[in-house]
C-alpha cells in the first residue's frame, strides 16, 4: 500500500479519538443523572437510549426529549453535551473530508487503481513511456493490431486525449515521472505479459534512462527508443536496448531509396504505412540543383543523402555559424522571395523546407512554388495538429518525425519480420519491385495493404500442427484456398517465410509448411480472418486442402465412417 | 521517554484491564457484570484501535486485526444487552448475560495477545 494510505490514517487518529471520547463522555453522563419517568417515579436512563439520544445530537438531527421529558438536571448535562459533541463532530467529519481531498491522496488513490487496472490485463501488451503525438498515433495504430497497450506521461492533458480517441480496448494511463522505477513497475515493466518497453519522450535523456531502467528490471523485455542524438543512441545501444528510431536517420534512408529505386521505395512504404491508409504513388525525385532551407539535424542528415545521389544542394540557413554551416551558405530564412532567388530557385528542380519552424516552412513552400511551380518539394511538419496545412499547401514529401517513428515501431513490434523483408529487398532491381507492387496491388482495394505473420505452432494454428503432426503435408497454396469461394485465392500474399535461419523472400505456393515456420502476409483485412479461420478449424483447413467439407463433430464422423464402411462392404 | 508511546501502552493496557474485570465472576449472574464496566471497555478499546491506524510495521498490522477483533466481540455483547433490556420481553436472562460474558471473554484473549505484541516489540528495542 502507497505511504499516503498510511498518513491518512496516521492523521485521523486525532480526530476519531477526539470524537469516540466526547460521545462517551455525554452517553455516559445521560446514564449517570437521574430523570422521572411518565408516572413521575425515579428513573435512569439507560446506554441503549443514552447512546441513540447522543447520536443524533452530535449530528444535529434533534428528535427531542425521550422517552420522557427530561428534568433539568439532564437538560444542564444535555447543553454541555450539545456544544461539546456537534463540535467534536464537526472537527472529525471536516479533517477526514479535508484529507480525503488531499492531491497526495487523490494520486494515490488513482495509482492503485491503475495498478489493478494493468493487472487485470490478461492480453500481451505494449507499455508506452510519453503520450505525446506520437505516442497517441501508435496507440492507435497498435489498437487497430489489437494490441493492448499501457500508456505513461507526465502531463495528464495529453492522457485526456485518450478518453477522446474512441479506442476498441481499454488503455489504462497514468499521469506520473516515467523516470522514476516505482513507476515503470506499477505499469507493468515486470509483468509477464509485458511484450515491449518503447520509450518516446522527446527528451533523448529521458528516454535513455527509461531504457536502462527497462532492462534492469527485466532483461528479457524488448526495448525501444526514441532518440535524436547519436551518443545517446551509441550509449542505449551499448546495454542491449532493441531498437533505436531516429526519425532523421529514418527520413533521409527513405530518401535516399526514392532516388536509388522509386518501386522498392513505394514498396516500403505501402509496408509500413499506417493501417487504413490510402494507397501512394511512386514518387521520382529529379535530380539536379536542390535547395535546402535549414541546416539543423534534419538538414544535415539530408545533405549527405542528396550529395550521395549526385545532386547540387545550396544551403539557405538563417543562422550559419550555430549550425556549422558551410562557407557557401546563403544567409536567409528562406520565407523571403530575394533569399530564394539568391540561391538561384528559378533552376533549381528541388526544395527542401526543412526548418524546425511550421509557420516559416509553410512559408518557403508557398514562395517558392510562386517563384518556381515545377519544384520537388518536401516539406518538414513538426506538428502533428498542422497536418491540414501541409496537405494544402502541395508537398511531394511531407516529412512528419511522428508520423515516422511510429510507423517504424509498428512495423519492427508487431511484425518483425517486415524490416527483415524490407531489408533482404533492399537491392532488387525495379523489375521486380514493380511486379510484386502490381501483385499487392491486385488483393487489396484502395487501401494500404494489411501486413500481418503467422507462426506454426500448437496455439497460433492448432489445425495446421495438428495435421503435421499427424504426418500430412500442407502447402502455402491450400491455406490461401478461399473456403467461401468468392475468389479464387484469398486476397494475400506470402512475402516471407522464415525457417530456423533461413530466409524465403516470397515463397513459392508450393512450398509445404513446417512446424515452426514463421510467414509475413500482406493482403486485405478480411483475408486475414478468413487465413485464421482456415488455420484454426480442422474442418476448414480439410475444405481448404480436398474441396470437400469433412465431417465435424464425433456422432457425425462416426455416422459417415459407418455408412461409408457398409457401401464398400455391399 | 515518548508520550506518544506512554499513551498508545495505557490504552492498549487499560482495555484489556477493564475488559477483564468485565469478564470476571459467574458465568451466568447479571449481578457480577456491570454495565458501566461493558461500556467503559468498549470505549478504551475503539480508542486503542484508533492508535493503531496508520502504522507500517507488521507488528502494527497485527496489533491493529487483535484490536478490531475485541471490538467486534464487545460491540455484539453490547448489542446482546441493549436487545436483552429493551427488546426481548424476558429482560436479562442467564442464558444472555452467559453470551454477553462469554463474548468479551474472548475480546479478553484478543486484548492479551496486543499486551503480549506490545510487550515483546518493547523488549526487543535496544533504546
Amino acid at each position: 500500500m502507497p505511504h499516503t494510505f498510511f498518513l491518512v490514517l496516521r492523521r485521523l487518529r486525532r480526530p476519531l479519538i477526539i470524537l469516540i471520547s466526547v460521545y462517551a463522555v455525554s452517553t455516559l453522563g445521560l446514564t449517570l443523572i437521574p430523570g422521572i419517568d411518565g408516572e413521575g417515579q425515579p428513573w435512569k436512563m439507560d446506554f441503549f437510549h443514552a447512546f441513540y439520544f447522543v447520536s443524533f445530537m452530535g449530528s444535529t438531527i434533534g428528535f427531542g426529549e425521550i422517552p420522557y421529558p427530561f428534568t433539568d438536571g439532564q437538560r444542564l448535562w444535555t447543553l454541555a453535551s450539545i456544544y461539546t459533541t456537534v463540535t467534536a463532530w464537526l472537527y472529525a467529519i471536516g479533517n477526514m473530508i479535508s484529507l480525503l481531498q488531499q492531491p497526495a491522496f487523490q494520486t494515490a488513490l488513482t495509482r492503485g487503481s491503475f495498478v489493478r487496472e494493468v493487472r487485470r490485463v490478461r492480453q500481451p501488451f505494449y507499455l508506452i513511456c510519453g503520450f505525446g503525438d506520437t505516442g497517441q498515433a501508435l496507440v492507435e495504430a497498435l489498437n487497430d493490431y489489437g494490441h493492448r497497450c499501457v500508456a505513461l506521461d507526465i502531463d495528464q492533458n495529453r492522457l485526456n486525449n485518450l478518453e477522446l480517441q474512441n479506442l476498441p480496448n481499454s488503455v489504462p494511463s497514468l499521469c506520473a515521472d516515467t523516470q522514476n522505477p516505482e513507476v515503470l513497475i506499477d505499469a507493468g515493466v515486470n509483468n509477464k505479459r509485458c511484450n515491449g518497453l518503447i520509450a518516446l519522450t522527446n527528451d533523448d535523456s529521458v528516454n535513455l534512462k527509461i531504457a536502462i531502467t527497462g532492462k534492469l528490471l527485466n532483461q528479457n523485455l524488448s526495448i525501444t527508443c526514441r532518440v535524436e542524438d547519436d551518443d545517446m543512441a551509441a550509449n542505449m545501444d551499448s546495454f542491449g536496448t532493441d531498437h533505436l528510431v531516429n526519425p532523421y536517420k529514418l527520413f533521409s534512408d527513405q530518401l535516399s531509396q526514392a532516388f536509388d529505386s522509386p518501386s522498392i521505395h513505394l514498396l516500403s512504404r505501402w509496408l509500413t504505412a499506417a493501417p487504413g491508409a490510402a494507397l501512394s504513388d511512386p514518387l521520382f525525385p529529379p535530380k539536379g540543383h536542390w535547395l535546402l532551407c535549414g541546416y539543423g539535424r534534419f538538414g544535415k542528415a539530408l545533405e549527405q543523402v542528396l550529395l550521395q545521389a549526385g545532386n547540387q544542394v545550396t544551403i539557405i540557413e538563417a543562422d550559419p555559424e550555430l549550425t556549422k554551416a558551410p562557407e557557401s551558405t546563403i544567409v536567409g530564412r528562406g520565407t523571403e522571395a530575394s533569399t530564394l532567388e539568391a540561391a538561384a530557385i528559378r533552376s533549381a528542380v528541388g526544395l527542401i523546407a526543412g526548418t524546425d519552424h511550421d509557420a516559416n516552412n509553410l512559408s518557403i513552400i508557398m514562395t517558392a512554388k510562386m517563384l518556381n511551380p515545377d519544384l520537388f518539394i518536401i516539406g518538414r511538419q513538426n506538428q502533428s495538429t498542422h497536418k491540414p496545412l501541409f496537405s494544402t499547401v502541395g508537398a511531394d514529401i511531407i516529412a512528419n518525425p511522428t508520423q515516422i517513428i511510429a510507423h517504424e515501431i509498428l512495423s519492427r513490434v508487431v511484425t518483425p519480420l517486415t524490416s527483415e523483408f524490407l531489408r533482404r529487398v533492399r537491392n532488387r532491381d525495379h523489375i521486380w519491385a514493380s511486379r510484386l507492387i502490381s501483385r499487392i496491388a491486385g488483393v487489396v482495394s484502395d487501401e494500404v495493404p494489411h501486413i500481418w505473420q503467422v507462426r506454426i505452432n500448437r496455439l497460433d494454428t492448432p489445425a495446421v500442427r495438428a495435421l503435421l503432426r499427424s504426418g500430412g503435408t500442407v502447402t502455402l497454396r491450400e491455406i490461401l484456398e478461399d473456403t467461401t469461394h468468392l475468389y479464387p485465392t484469398l486476397r494475400c500474399l506470402p512475402l516471407l517465410l522464415k525457417r530456423g535461419d533461413e530466409w524465403m523472400v516470397l515463397p513459392e505456393l508450393t512450398t509445404a509448411l513446417q512446424p515452426h515456420d514463421r510467414v509475413l502476409f500482406c493482403g486485405h483485412p478480411s483475408a486475414r480472418h478468413q487465413l485464421q479461420n482456415t488455420l484454426d478449424h480442422d474442418s476448414l483447413l480439410h475444405l481448404a486442402r480436398t474441396g470437400k467439407s469433412a465431417p465435424d463433430g464425433a456422432l457425425w464422423r462416426w455416422m459417415v465412417e459407418h455408412f461409408t464402411g457398409r457401401k464398400q462392404q455391399s | 521517554m515518548n508520550l506518544e508511546k506512554v499513551f498508545f501502552a495505557f490504552f492498549i493496557l487499560l482495555a484489556l484491564t477493564l475488559n477483564f474485570g468485565f469478564f470476571i465472576g459467574d458465568l451466568t449472574d447479571p449481578v457480577q457484570h456491570n454495565a458501566y464496566e461493558l461500556f467503559a471497555a468498549l470505549v478504551i478499546s475503539l480508542i486503542a484501535t484508533v492508535m493503531k491506524f496508520g502504522d507500517r510495521t507488521q507488528i502494527g498490522a497485527v496489533l491493529l486485526a487483535a484490536s478490531l477483533v475485541a471490538d467486534l466481540q464487545l460491540v455484539i455483547a453490547a448489542i446482546i444487552w441493549g436487545f436483552a433490556n429493551q427488546i426481548f420481553e424476558t429482560g436479562l436472562t442467564p442464558g444472555l448475560t452467559a453470551s454477553i460474558v462469554s463474548l468479551s471473554g474472548g475480546a479478553v484473549l484478543a486484548n492479551v495477545v496486543s499486551v503480549v505484541l506490545l510487550v515483546s516489540e518493547t523488549l526487543q528495542s535496544r533504546r
